[in-house]
């Protein structure tokens, strides 16, 4: 079994920044996702289609866990500056802005 | 508006069609009631409450999907012998050997066991990152393992009636000896093989994790 201490980070860290939006209309099917250390939108080709999770907490426990997921994935680049595009089987909630996500390395291409 | 008149396509019928057929099978079932004759023929499959009113044209498969058979193609990094590293499921993060494509197109992986307490087990291509690593695996004869050989044989549990809800379950999944032995058929060969390698042993009982600084995207795995 793991050992306390050994790092198992199977993931990329991202941050959420907002809904697909122009300057006045935001869609919010599509979240906008930084994926750290991917700055250029020929970066992004690996992570698309890749999961992502977002992660939150709650009072209630289900299943034995606060934890709670939303689960969705990578679709498309966004921009020429690595960002990303994802949807989520739920629309994210607005006070996910400028919060954490965990882009998992699968489905694993390579 | 002038409109043309179109003529519709005339109606070839296609090679490929499915006709709504059924072959209906009965079973006799022990009716209630003193009047209702006792037992009744009731098919044992109900037929469906919809079904198309003309015959539907079956798609041909692609070439694609005709020659994938609903299998997985493996991946061209996969080999036998590449070491893989499991990304999601008990043992993320670990590195195994893989041994061969299942018929069910999962893949046949092992830790060794005695390197890193992984047995033999199936894992899904999609789950999984080749590296470029590799370990000999020519010695090991992996052909009686298929699909059945895994998966829960359990899973068909008589339904329980009255005072059996209240019974304990009696599953105890208890590891057989021929696990065991099929364990130890396929990893002795194995690890001769790996201790020749200098720390390839280490390797795979290492695990695999990203860093703060590490972008899987710009990784030569």
């Amino acid at each position: 079994m793991k050992k306390v201490g050994e790092p198992c980070t199977l993931y990329s860290k991202g941050r959420i920044l907002g809904y697909k939006r122009s300057k006045a209309n935001q869609y919010e099917n599509t979240s906008l996702i930084k994926i750290e250390n991917v700055v250029q939108r020929s970066e992004t080709e690996f992570y698309l289609g890749k999961r992502v999770a977002y992660i939150y907490k709650a009072k209630r426990e289900i299943n034995g866990s606060k934890y709670r997921v939303i689960w969705g994935k990578v679709c498309r680049p966004h921009g020429n500056n690595g960002l990303v595009r994802c949807k989520f089987r739920k629309n994210l909630p607005p006070c996910s802005i400028a919060g954490p996500c965990r882009i998992m390395l699968y489905p694993s291409r390579i | 508006f002038v409109g043309t008149s179109r003529v519709p396509p005339a109606h070839v019928p296609s090679p490929n069609r499915v006709t709504f057929s059924m072959t209906v099978t009965f079973a006799k079932k022990e009716i209630g009631g003193a009047k209702n004759g006792g037992t009744r023929d009731v098919p044992t499959k109900k037929a469906p409450t919809y079904y198309p009113a003309e015959d539907v044209p079956v798609k041909a498969p692609s070439e694609r999907e005709a020659k994938s058979c609903g299998v997985a193609k493996l991946r061209k990094s996969i080999t036998p012998g590449t070491v893989l590293i499991l990304l999601a499921g008990r043992f993320r993060g670990r590195r195994v050997v893989f041994l061969k494509q299942l018929p069910s197109g999962l893949l046949l992986v092992t830790g060794p066991y005695q390197v890193n307490g992984i047995p033999l087990r199936r894992v899904n291509q999609a789950y999984v990152i080749a590296t470029s690593t590799s370990v000999n695996v020519q010695s090991v004869d992996a052909s009686k393992f298929g699909d059945e050989y895994f998966g829960n044989k359990n899973k068909s549990k008589a339904k329980k009636k009255g005072d059996d809800f209240l019974a304990a379950d009696e599953e105890k999944n208890e590891l057989s000896e021929e696990r065991k032995t099929d364990q130890l058929a396929v990893d002795t060969p194995l690890m001769t093989t790996i201790e020749q390698t200098p720390l390839m042993a280490k390797y795979l009982k290492a695990r695999f994790s990203l860093s703060k600084k590490q972008a899987p995207h710009a990784m030569k795995f």
